[in-house]
């Protein structure tokens, strides 16, 4: 539905060519697709207003850099504003206390209780006792609801027994976590809306009774315009510490980290990155940025690339594209690694260009990968090894061991030398541009 | 069961935010320059703080800017009738159906969503709305996923005095959903109401999850289920158009509910989901109370999109 916010800004900047400074007609086209992409992404129009105004400030008459396009510069300008506004570094959670007492807040259905889930087992992966506590009383069913997440992380829970006064049950679990040597108190509270006196004033009382080191905003990914009166009036009222933002695993472009981070000005900590209780990660600006643009989540997938990827393989493999070697028997390997790096959906998803809206699931064929790796392994490996020894008798009865059709072998041959062809001009500089291009270039079969 | 006009209980909850939207105008507007940049610039702020979105906020603004031009619109009422007259244009006529049970017995529902817009609670809302109305109702449990989302049903369904049926936590949802019809059926029940578990609509495989539930239940009883809601949180931004669209690939989405406009959140974003994919509004969610699921009025929802009172 939208256009990547970079390519946009390459047809805006065609007409400069040539041009020794950025001038403000210039800037003022590309802020104007800066505004609508950081509206369409959900920022806050008054933040919207606020940034642009502050990029226009910064790029108006700077000098046109050779090393990159005008729009590569003003994206670099506008990269750099957005993460200092989303907050420099990460800080670190506040335990603290004996034992720390952590308050979940936020409006229903932001993910309260699955996050204290997640958060009990961070912290003990840290070396921290957590203890649960479920203090809404309100929402049927609740209190069952945490006990579970509570079995599932294997993380203690506080049982309310008759109590149903949430400042009560906080108080009680505190002590118990004195007796018992908890380190880390996690209040599950309930959801409410901001404009519910009662219920806010029933947080500013626990707070007060248990003063909390860490008073979390828990905000879902999804949220608009809104994102800004609730957290401003949460934080009014409470003071917040942190913003946990959740259900970054969908396709979200979470402007609203921007807008509550700009009006609140408190960091967001952790976000929440999938159903599992291990998918709780801590907050990175720098990707969010690039997130929040459109540009697509370059770092995330050069670590997951990292983390997965067997480097001495993957050398192995770099030296052989470097050396222009690449054969059959290394792009089997190399599906391989792809494999583990999950759906290639997801990876696909991370490239710049391509972009979250661009890539539904359903538009990658995850089979393709299984098919391509049938086929190869029904060849030798001299075949594997020696493309070129490959005939019309050798392609039949690779089809026939791999229970394909000779026109998909040849389709693999194709995308083999095009793959090749296009990993040795990758192979001689690594930079985000080359990614895209390499991504753009791909080719559209091994999606379908 | 005395129904509140849709608009007394928006405003119950509009009334500290709605204001802003023509306080701004009202500011910005002065009877002697009459409409100038700065009214328009203020109706601009007000539409994209309504998360109607930069693109219908501007077709919106485009077409007043039309008319602006064309008659010169000189007080503040007319131009808040022109404004509300564009914006209601975008809605589809036929949004004002609410949900007609007798089409069918058992009328089959299957509600669907991405994770926490109130799916749960919505369903309590439309059992009870409809027990009360004399139906008979049967709520299938086929959130099999969340924790404690089968206890949770289990409570409304207590509270409403209806039956459910359920199977454990990490079953196949497809076959309570199953089970589900096919009690219906036996029983003649009037209405069956099939929770689900709340997914984000780009995870391929729990989309395709769903898209077997909705298969297995028309298998069960052809042509149902008869309606599938999608229920869209209220504070939802521009992601809620990428939502109907995959939810409306996987199940067939037939309706909307849209939660907790009862906040600050106004919704708008639900124009550009009836506009793009002409699904109707069927009732919005304003407060906790059973009675607080209403039907959906465009005209309504258009003046509290402006209007403080």
């Amino acid at each position: 539905m939208f256009d990547n916010l970079q390519d946009k800004m390459d047809r805006v900047f065609k007409s400069l060519r040539g041009e020794a400074v950025l001038n403000e007609w210039h800037i003022d086209s590309a802020l104007k697709e800066i505004r609508v992409a950081l509206l369409e992404a959900d920022v806050h129009f008054k933040v919207v207003k606020e940034f642009t105004a502050k990029v226009r400030e910064r790029a108006v008459g700077q000098d046109v850099l050779t090393a990159f396009s005008p729009a590569q510069q003003v994206t670099k300008i506008v990269r750099d504003e957005l993460q200092e506004l989303l907050g420099g570094s990460q800080v670190a959670l506040a335990v603290v206390g004996t034992p720390a007492v952590v308050m979940m807040t936020g409006l229903q259905g932001s993910g309260k209780t699955t996050t204290s889930g997640k958060l009990a087992l961070h912290l003990k992966s840290r070396g921290k006792k957590p203890l649960l506590v479920p203090c809404d009383v309100y929402r049927p069913a609740a209190i069952d609801q945490l006990r579970i997440v509570a079995r599932e992380t294997k993380t203690p829970f506080y049982e309310i027994g008759e109590l149903r006064d949430p400042i009560r049950i906080a108080q009680d679990a505190l002590k118990e976590a004195r007796t018992m040597l908890h380190d880390v108190v996690i209040l599950d509270t309930a959801g409410r809306l901001h404009i519910d006196e009662t219920l806010m004033a029933e947080l500013q009382r626990i707070k007060s009774e248990v003063r909390p080191s860490e008073i979390l905003f828990v905000a879902d990914a999804m949220t608009g315009q809104d994102a800004v009166k609730s957290a401003r009036e949460f934080d009014e009222r409470l003071g917040i510490t942190g913003i946990v933002l959740t259900k970054l695993d969908g396709d979200a472009r979470g402007g609203a980290a921007l807008s509550i981070k700009s009006v609140v000005n408190k960091p967001v900590k952790l976000v929440g990155m999938g159903e599992k209780y291990a998918d709780l990660e801590l907050f990175y600006p720098d990707r969010m940025a690039q997130r929040i643009l459109g540009m697509g989540d370059m770092l995330s997938l050069i670590e997951k690339v990292e983390a997965e990827v067997d480097r001495k393989e993957a050398e192995r493999l770099a030296s052989r594209v470097a050396k222009d070697k690449f054969t059959l028997e290394d792009l089997r390997a190399q599906l391989q690694q792809v494999k583990k790096l999950g759906p290639m959906s997801q990876v696909m998803k991370m490239l710049p260009g391509l972009g979250a809206q661009k890539i539904r699931d359903e538009d990658v064929d995850e089979t393709a990968i299984v098919r391509m790796q049938a086929i190869l392994d029904s060849m030798t490996r001299k075949e594997r090894e020696y493309p070129q020894i490959l005939n019309g008798a050798r392609k039949k009865r690779i089809a026939r061991g791999s229970g394909r059709s000779v026109q998909e072998i040849n389709q693999l041959l194709k995308q083999y030398l095009a793959m090749k062809k296009m990993m040795k001009s990758f192979s001689k500089g690594l930079g985000p541009r080359k990614l895209a291009k390499f991504a753009k270039g791909l080719p559209p079969d091994l999606l379908r | 069961m005395a129904e509140r006009s849709f608009f007394q209980k928006l405003k119950r909850g509009l009334f500290m935010t709605h204001t802003e939207v023509i306080e701004k105008v009202k500011e910005a507007f002065t009877p002697e320059l009459g409409v100038d940049q700065g009214v328009v610039d203020a109706l601009e702020e007000g539409l994209l703080g309504a998360d109607v979105g930069a693109e219908l906020t501007g077709e919106i603004i485009g077409k007043l800017e039309g008319r602006i031009r064309d008659k010169k619109i000189s007080d503040m009422d007319e131009l808040a009738r022109v404004v509300k007259e564009e914006t209601r244009a975008l809605i589809p006529q036929h949004v004002m159906q609410t949900i007609d049970t007798t089409k069918a017995k058992p009328f089959v529902i299957l509600v669907v969503g991405v994770n926490g817009t109130g799916k749960t609670t919505t369903i309590a809302k439309l059992a009870t709305r409809w027990k009360n109305e004399g139906k008979s109702v049967l709520l299938g449990a086929a959130d099999t996923f969340r924790a404690a989302a089968i206890e949770q049903l289990q409570m409304w369904a207590d509270r409403a005095g209806v039956p459910m049926v359920k199977h454990k936590t990490g079953s196949d949802p497809a076959a309570v959903a199953h089970d589900t019809v096919a009690a219906a059926k036996s029983r003649g029940v009037d209405v069956a109401i099939i929770d689900t578990a709340g997914r984000l609509h780009n995870k391929s495989h729990l989309m395709q999850e769903l898209a077997k539930v909705h298969r297995v239940i028309d298998k069960e009883l052809p042509g149902a289920p008869h309606e599938t809601i999608l229920v869209i949180d209220g504070t939802t931004g521009q992601n809620g158009v990428s939502q109907a669209k995959a939810f409306l690939e996987a199940a067939k989405v037939t309706g909307l509910v849209v939660t907790k406009l009862d906040g600050t959140a106004k919704g708008g974003v639900i124009l550009s989901i009836m506009r793009h994919f002409n699904i109707p509004v069927k009732f919005v969610g304003v407060g906790e109370g059973a009675d607080d699921l209403i039907p959906f009025d465009p005209n309504d929802f258009v003046d509290g999109l402006f209007d403080a009172d």
